[in-house]
């Protein structure tokens, strides 16, 4: 209780402090016993190991070996993959710091909007890519 | 690719794409660009995107890449159970989630045990030490590798 209440000047996302329930994160973190000692919100914990790690290794790991890939990937298909990898990239880093900084002072909810649209967007390019490539020839 | 597996993965697609859109709404609701009632969606979210994406894409992943018994998939009918289960399961779970009604996530849920029971019983005899590098002899490996050559 004292260490939560010594972190208490963080963003309240940040900590999850006994009895106190409210924030997106708090509510989430409120059953984690480590979750009180996270340098970030617990929701972007979860997901720069779910979107940066699980994600992105799936979609390199498609790319490779799904049928299907050119031998020498048009300047199409490679502008696709790189906006795919920057934009999921940029958008989870800029999640991280977006939402860790929300409720401060500054641009933070347009940043994590942007981020939002960023991954979205991510997602929304490598559907495209992969779905002709998931064929039963 | 099988069929069974172009199904599964192209349904985990389609989850992937449901659930990015859902993680779109809260994150836009959190920054105060959507209404605050879309963060409700988490268990919604995290259902697509846990089971619908990422288990659905190593069940049509496995199914297609693990080795085959004799040059086949055997009991490719409980492969086939799982794969149904498993998204009847994920959108019961995901609709009882968001209306809260208890009855269909339960249901939801059992029939997402039944998709991973199904599963595990297709696949248990194609997770196997072997396929062919493992039946030749260290002459057999070399003779190819020098044919490659």
């Amino acid at each position: 209780m004292r260490h939560a209440a010594r972190l208490s000047h963080l963003h309240p996302d940040r900590v999850a402090q006994p009895g106190r329930r409210d924030g997106i994160g708090g509510a989430l973190a409120s059953g984690e016993a480590g979750a009180s000692l996270l340098p970030v919100p617990y929701p972007v914990y979860v997901h720069l190991l779910a979107v940066g790690w699980l994600t992105q290794l799936i979609f390199g790991v498609a790319y490779w070996m799904f049928p299907g890939r050119a031998r020498t990937p048009s300047a199409g298909e490679r502008l696709t993959l790189w906006s795919v990898y920057l934009a999921l990239n940029a958008g989870m880093i800029l999640r991280a710091i977006a939402e860790s900084m929300l409720g401060r002072p500054g641009p933070w909810p347009v940043l994590l909007a942007i981020s939002a649209i960023a991954q979205l967007l991510a997602v929304l390019l490598f559907v495209a890519h992969l779905w002709p490539r998931v064929t039963a020839r | 690719m099988p069929t069974l597996s172009v199904w599964a993965v192209r349904a985990a697609l389609l989850y992937l794409v449901a659930g990015a859109l859902l993680g779109t709404a809260m994150l836009l609701a959190k920054a105060g660009f959507f209404p605050v009632g879309a963060l409700r969606a988490i268990p919604v979210h995290q259902e697509v995107v846990l089971l619908g994406w990422m288990l659905q894409l190593a069940l049509g992943v496995g199914y297609w890449i693990l080795p085959r018994v004799e040059g086949a998939r055997p009991r490719a009918a409980l492969a086939v159970l799982a794969v149904v289960s498993l998204n009847a399961g994920v959108i019961g779970v995901a609709i009882g989630g968001a209306l809260g009604a208890g009855e269909l996530t339960l249901a939801g849920r059992l029939l997402e045990l039944v998709g991973a029971v199904a599963f595990i019983g297709h696949i248990w005899t194609r997770v196997k030490v072997g396929g062919l590098i493992n039946r030749l002899s260290a002459e057999e490996i070399a003779a190819r590798q020098a044919q490659k050559r």
